[in-house]
């Protein structure tokens, strides 16, 4: 009876193991299968080719996707700009200024707005911003600022509920012993809390941007996907995702492959923004707690 | 900064308040007013011939039942095969797993699992599920597909709320000669429950949400799919199909506003049951 229980016991130990390793088993497969894909494309055209070429003419076997990477960074980074300094003032303003009621509302509808699908924005930008930056602005409306500004509504939601949170952990000692010296609750915000909560906030960032570089659909819906570099933020862009999704319906032989390359693309972009922003989270880490803030 | 040498303190505080206030609001009313357009423009289109009928002229007429049976049934599929692995590495991660490297692999493998775009998922789908599993596009392929993104989340928000629960509660367990895996079965999992049921619902509204990680792997039938090998086209994807194809503005209009309709009553549902849940818990 002991006997059977310990193996009953060891054998479920082993068991939770195996799930426990199922996600790095299943990005190795991932990685394995893209990079298997891709392997035709490269050998034939060249990494290099690849990444610096200009021009993707797949009809003409031209696969250069130098254009849809600056495509993927222009829209990821004019989102932020925008979306960043909104969100942080909104998380601010829950985990700070907003009276306890006032939070318990807003808290779950911004949560609640996180989930809403990406293709519905997508679409609402389609009926909506296009038309809005074609009156304006000229052009046909699809342009980069069109997709910018999808982003930056989509990425909202989730940099504002994680950087309230990582705002809201700060322990209450340091918002009282700065209150007490007399400061005001703006200096208290801008000299104590937000440089202890900053490694958190760089993670809020770093979430909405990768939900941005990762965005497919609703990026596809408005930007235009012009295979070129964008001159100015209204000329239209494709971007890397895009790329995929615009083509895998129909492309076979090399040309499917090189649909995988821009995906192996895709993730050396997004290992090094993870790498970044590791650097980065390490670093302020150490100036909030004890180093020469 | 020399701002805040020439404006006095005081009135530094008064003008920051405002623009605090000023952004809550203006975040607040940009994400209200955006869906409530979608709702408002959507709800002509509602009646229970759209809801319960069938497309007819590829969705330029007639209803979307298939779409919303092909979004539940890849959803539920999702959550049935990602639930018992995210949990169950959540378990291992905070009650068994003590060598430090491998606690650390595992989440830098969900961490980057997490950042990987849709599309790079759909493409996988493709490749592994659809022609080499020779799974073919069907309800099946797209769920396994969805269930592979939702894990990161399921896994770590069950591992937060399991390493949440006070040590007093395993203490007490293991004190009256329980094994460990009984003390988790029948006391820190019933316990944990709340958190793991939101980091499910979490998990599954990414599934249901999601067009691009299923539309090279769960086909485009706009028949109502009755088998998992059947295939299928979830919600987001009609939607994306009616409107770059410029099918119907009207039907896409109903479609969006389902799809919103469905994520709401879901998140909302949730947050009733696992108030209630909590609720019973700490009361007794």
């Amino acid at each position: 009876m002991q006997k059977k229980k310990k193996l009953v016991e060891y054998l479920i130990e082993k068991g939770l193991f195996i799930t426990a390793i199922f996600s790095i088993v299943i990005i190795l497969i991932i990685f394995i299968f893209i990079i298997n894909e891709g392997i035709p494309a490269i050998s034939e055209y060249g990494f290099l080719n690849f990444i610096f070429g200009m021009t993707w003419a797949p009809s003409d076997s031209q696969f250069g996707v130098f254009p849809m990477i600056i495509g993927s960074i222009c829209v990821t980074l004019l989102s932020l700009l925008m979306a960043v300094p909104l969100s942080l003032l909104c998380a601010i303003f829950m985990a700070e200024v907003a009276p306890d009621s006032v939070r318990k509302v807003l808290k779950p509808v911004i949560e609640t707005l996180s989930g809403i699908p990406s293709v519905v924005y997508g679409f609402f930008g389609l009926i909506v911003i296009v038309p809005l930056i074609r009156e304006q602005f000229g052009g046909t409306g699809f342009s980069m600022f069109t997709a910018s500004l999808i982003l930056t509504v989509m990425v909202l939601p989730t940099i504002i509920s994680v950087s309230q949170d990582a705002i809201r952990s700060v322990p209450s000692e340091y918002r009282e012993a700065s209150l007490g010296l007399g400061a005001t609750n703006w200096q208290t915000i801008k000299n104590i809390i937000f440089p202890a909560a900053l490694p958190g906030i760089i993670t809020a960032i770093i979430l909405g941007m990768g939900r941005a570089i990762g965005e497919t659909l609703a990026v596809i819906m408005v930007a235009g996907n012009v295979p070129l570099i964008p001159g100015s933020i209204f000329d239209p862009l494709r971007t890397l995702t895009s790329n995929i999704a615009l083509e895998m319906g129909y492309a076979t032989g090399i040309h499917y492959s090189a649909l995988f390359t821009t995906a192996i693309v895709l993730f050396i972009i997004i290992i090094v923004l993870l790498l970044v922003a590791h650097y980065f989270q390490k670093k302020y880490s150490m100036d909030a707690y004890g180093g020469h803030a | 900064m020399g701002f805040s040498k020439i404006i006095p303190p005081k009135i530094a505080q008064k003008i920051m308040n405002g623009v605090f206030i000023a952004s809550g609001i203006v975040t607040l009313l940009i994400l209200v007013l955006i869906l409530g357009y979608i709702l408002v423009k959507g709800l002509p289109a509602f009646n229970l011939e759209f809801i319960f009928g069938n497309p007819i002229d590829s969705g330029k007429e007639g209803g979307i039942f298939p779409m919303i049976v092909s979004s539940l049934y890849v959803t539920l599929i999702a959550g049935l095969i990602a639930t018992p692995f995210g949990v169950g590495a959540g378990v291992y991660m905070v009650e068994y797993a003590n060598n430090n490297r491998i606690v650390r692999l595992i989440r830098f493998g969900a961490e980057t699992l997490a950042s990987i775009p849709s599309i790079v998922f759909g493409l996988f789908g493709l490749a592994f599920f659809v022609v080499f599993l020779h799974l073919g596009w069907s309800i099946l392929s797209g769920g396994l597909v969805l269930a592979i993104m939702a894990l990161p989340t399921i896994f770590q928000v069950s591992e937060v709320t399991i390493s949440s629960i006070p040590n007093s509660y395993r203490e007490g367990s293991l004190g009256l000669g329980a094994t460990k895996w009984q003390t988790i079965y029948k006391v820190v999992l019933p316990a944990a429950i709340p958190g793991i049921v939101t980091g499910v619902i979490l998990g599954m509204t990414r599934a249901i949400s999601e067009a691009a990680a299923v539309m090279f792997s769960v086909g485009a039938s706009i028949q109502t799919p009755i088998s998992i090998f059947d295939p299928g086209r979830p919600l987001p994807l009609h939607l994306y199909m009616l409107a770059t194809e410029g099918i119907s503005l009207e039907k896409a209009f109903g479609t969006a506003a389902v799809l919103v309709i469905l994520v709401l009553i879901i998140t909302i549902v949730t947050n009733l049951v696992v108030d209630r849940y909590q609720r019973k818990i700490m009361g007794k």
